[in-house]
């Protein structure tokens, strides 16, 4: 009886935290809906009149963003994950990076942000620009990288390496062919997860680009519009009337939220069909 | 025969000798390249400490009157950030309480108690809503909690309790997924020999399963504080950042937090005057304190992996 | 002159030596039994024999010598070495790759290509008897096999670098009588080509196949001697015990 009471308690408390989250996504899903057009979409934001804006500039430079912050951290994540799982010894330098690691992976993004901002804007002199913005992205998803890399590698049963070893490879060779095969759809797993930290992430964006362009980068040192720094900027500092930036804002997060529902099922499918391949399924 | 074939074999044995110089060569050369790439995180994160200490010192020199102190004046030169860091910690802790709340009962729900096929949904959902982008949350709660507290309860709506609402769900899958694993991860064995003698499942998780899976929880709920004071769109957006900022006396009251501060005024600071040097000084603020809770999770895994090993010896 | 021939060799784990002074001389094209209670050496002894201790850190102290060469001496390339000593493992192990890239792996490895490759896997597969079975489906999963065709795939694999000495540890193990039977078939087949050392600890299959048997006691080699003797008229009192069931 009083367990039954207790059940029914914990299975409403689930239902209300569940359909809260999922509210959020439908909530905005259905407004994004209504503003959502092939011309909103392709045209570019007009700051003037604007309604006849969209935000193309901003979704391709959302991707320009991404696909740099994913060419710095990826080979130096990936990298660092193989050196960690198969070559690091047990002494003070390794301690010191596991725990640099985790220590980077906590940095709060604002502060990478405003590293970045000091760093790759000012002192390296790349202005507010792509590749500002993208590095300092990469810098953020780097330990992401190198967990996912680490730990894919780590799970591949040690048994492989030895039938490999006693064949004659060497140790690199073993890791190339046996060990980095089994291992990289979880390491694809964890990098797309990061990416699609990456490609929401408003704060660092915000300071290290200048975040209102209305064209498209044509080099790694221009300024790039990107879709989380345009939502903040429409709903405050963008001189439109506030249901046009409300509608604008809307359209934008339903892109922003496909893009990165689009990578994280996809991480999670990835990640299911591994496990299960894991297991021997 | 045999004579011939061990010639053979020995001579194959040592021409492959000539070989292997180089081959070890590039088998060290990779090593090196992946050392230069592992210690890579270890220069970052000093950089990193580096420019914003370089950056902030001369606001981190004020000492008290930085810290302690109670106005926020940059048009007069104050730099104090304490109603800030209370602010923080106020807006921080309601955030996980209010997750905490939801979040464990959810976890042990899903872990104990919902039938497989519901579990199959609800956890895949949770997982997804892990890394939802901050700025659309911010935006969520702009756009319903903001209009909904000012209604009914009141105030400008932009205020405390919309920014913990907004962190709660924020934090919230975090500490569903984490806490969830956790539980999960106590093993079969001992929930059976619980049962076993006759426990019902409410003692066998109140006495059993949640001792053993709390490191986990605890482990979630600090990762999500982290988080939640680390946090910086989805709270901007909804705490109404008042000029001048205070420590707040009631949930209805518009507060600032240290990461919005950052945001709000890093565009029309002055390069070089204390005004940047106070703002980096908040970012030095900020580091130490996620890096704290950081430390302190992973403290309590350790003592949780400790105390697994532990048993596994003594069992 | 044995092919194999140790000199006091021993395998410590940290200080606690697994195999003490271990005197030992293997013929080439014969296959010998490694027997003895378990937690007695013997997988350490069979790994010494290509090195493969070195990745659980085990210190090695002796001598190893292949063709009167010392496999511990600095200057041994440990790859080549493998390569002429191969080993099949207690557990199948087979990659999780096709069943045709499982066998291509190890010539691969050494710059074989094209049709010399797809000879030599067929070559072994044939060699390991498993060619019949799996002809028609090289592309499909090597994990879709059956134990016992996963071990004679390891056993093809291991054939394919073209080894003179293939070690086997417990290679039975892990699998029914049927397979049991088609495997130590094979190794007799095998021993045509290559010198065979084998661990088991089934006295029966070290009875029925090897020409030689060691016999291994808290890492000591008590007695080592032809098969027939071993189990006839063993020397040593310890081994008596041990074959006729009084311990172990
Ligand atoms: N990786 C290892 N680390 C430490 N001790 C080990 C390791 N492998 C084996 N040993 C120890 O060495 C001894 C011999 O083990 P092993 O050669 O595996 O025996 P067998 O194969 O005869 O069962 C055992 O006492 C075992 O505990
Ligand atoms: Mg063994």
């Amino acid at each position: 009886m009083k367990t039954g009471v207790i059940k029914a308690i914990l299975c409403a408390i689930s239902l209300i935290s569940v359909v809260v989250l999922l509210g959020v996504v439908f909530y905005i899903l259905m407004a994004g809906a209504r503003v959502v057009s092939p011309g909103f979409l392709f045209r570019s934001p007009d700051y003037i009149n604007f309604e006849e804006g969209g935000i193309f500039p901003q979704i391709v430079g959302s991707l320009y963003l991404l696909a740099v912050s994913l060419l710095f951290a990826v080979p130096l994540g990936v990298a660092s994950g193989i050196y960690l799982a198969e070559y690091a010894p047990r002494n003070i330098v390794t301690m010191c990076t596991r725990l640099f690691v985790e220590c980077l992976a906590g940095i709060p993004s604002v502060v990478i942000g405003l590293f970045g901002l000091t760093f790759f804007v000012y002192y390296l002199g790349f202005g507010p620009s792509v590749l500002s913005g993208g590095l300092s992205l990469g810098i953020m998803i780097l330990p992401w990288t190198v967990r996912a890399s680490e730990e894919a590698i780590k799970s591949v049963p040690s048994t492989y390496r030895a039938a490999s070893l006693a064949l004659g490879a060497s140790k690199w060779q073993t890791i190339r062919l046996v060990v980095l095969k089994s291992a990289y759809p979880g390491m694809i797993t964890g990098i797309l997860l990061g990416a699609g930290k990456a490609i929401g992430e408003a704060a660092i964006v915000l300071l290290t680009t200048g975040g209102l362009a209305t064209f498209l980068p044509h080099s790694l040192f221009d300024d790039v519009g990107s879709l989380p720094v345009y939502i903040y900027l429409v709903l405050t500092v963008i001189p439109a009337s506030r249901e046009i930036g409300e509608a604008y804002a809307f359209g934008a997060s339903l892109v922003l939220i496909g893009i990165f529902l689009c990578i994280s099922i996809f991480a999670l499918l990835l990640r299911n069909r591994y496990i299960k391949r894991l297991r021997g399924e | 025969m045999k004579k011939q074939q061990q010639q053979s074999a020995t001579t194959r044995f040592r021409s492959f000798k000539t070989r292997i110089a180089r081959g070890s060569t590039k088998e060290l050369l990779i090593e090196k390249a992946l050392f230069v790439s592992g210690i890579s995180s270890i220069l970052i994160v000093f950089f990193i400490v580096a420019f914003l200490v370089k950056e902030s010192l001369p606001a981190l020199a004020l000492g008290r009157v930085f810290l302690l102190g109670m106005r926020w004046s940059p048009g007069h030169n104050q730099f104090g950030i304490l109603p800030t860091i209370i602010s923080t910690f106020v807006v921080g802790l309601g955030a996980l309480a209010i997750a905490a709340a939801v979040g464990i009962p959810t976890a042990v729900y899903l872990a104990e108690f919902a039938p497989p096929w519901l579990r199959n949904v609800i956890k895949p959902c949770v997982d997804l809503l892990v890394g939802i982008p901050s700025v659309i949350l911010g935006f969520f709660g702009l756009m319903v909690f903001v209009p909904f507290i000012r209604d009914h309860f009141g105030g400008c709506g932009e205020s405390i309790l919309a920014g913990w609402l907004i962190l709660s769900i924020m934090t919230l899958p975090h500490v569903i997924s984490i806490s969830e694993d956790a539980i999960r991860g106590v093993p079969t064995a001992y929930r059976e020999a619980s049962l076993a003698l006759g426990a019902t499942d409410l003692v066998t998780i109140r006495l059993l399963i949640l001792p053993n899976a709390r490191s986990g929880i605890l482990a979630s709920l600090i990762l999500g504080m982290g988080n939640a004071i680390g946090e910086t769109m989805a709270v901007l957006m909804v705490i109404g950042n008042p000029h001048i900022p205070w420590i707040p006396h009631s949930v209805l009251e518009p507060v600032r937090v240290l990461t919005s501060t950052i945001v709000l005024e890093y565009s029309y600071m002055v390069w070089g005057s204390m005004h940047q040097h106070a703002l980096f000084a908040i970012g030095v603020v900020l580091f130490v304190i996620v890096a704290v809770l950081n430390i302190a999770t992973t403290a309590v895994l350790r003592e949780r992996t400790t105390t697994v090993i532990k048993g596994a010896v003594r069992g | 002159m044995g092919l194999i021939e140790t000199e006091d060799l021993s395998v410590l784990y940290g200080d606690v030596p697994a195999i003490k002074r271990v005197n030992i001389e293997i013929e080439a094209n014969k296959i010998t039994a490694v027997i003895g209670p378990s937690g007695c050496g013997k997988t350490t002894f069979l790994r010494a024999l290509n090195r493969m201790n070195e990745l659980n850190g085990a210190r090695t102290d002796g001598k190893v010598l292949i063709d009167g060469e010392n496999i511990y001496n600095g200057n041994t390339d440990v790859n080549m070495l493998r390569r002429r000593v191969g080993m099949v493992f207690q557990q199948p192990n087979p990659f999780p790759m096709s069943i045709f890239d499982n066998v291509a792996y190890g010539p691969r490895i050494h710059g074989i290509r094209n049709n010399k490759l797809k000879r030599i896997v067929e070559e072994s597969l044939r060699k390991a008897a498993l060619w019949e079975e799996v002809h028609d489906r090289l592309d499909s999963s090597a994990l879709m096999l059956s134990g016992g065709q996963q071990q004679r795939l390891c056993i093809a694999r291991a054939l394919a670098v073209n080894p003179e000495i293939i070690l086997f540890d417990e290679p039975c193990s892990a699998l029914d009588p049927i397979s049991t039977a088609r495997i130590e078939a094979l190794l007799r087949e095998l021993k045509k080509d290559y010198t065979i050392v084998i661990v088991t600890h089934n006295m029966q299959q070290a009875a029925r196949v090897s020409d030689y048997t060691a016999f291994f006691l808290m890492g000591e080699l008590i007695e080592f001697d032809e098969t027939t003797r071993i189990f006839e008229r063993p020397k040593d009192k310890r081994t008596e015990d041990y074959i006729t069931g009084r311990f172990g």
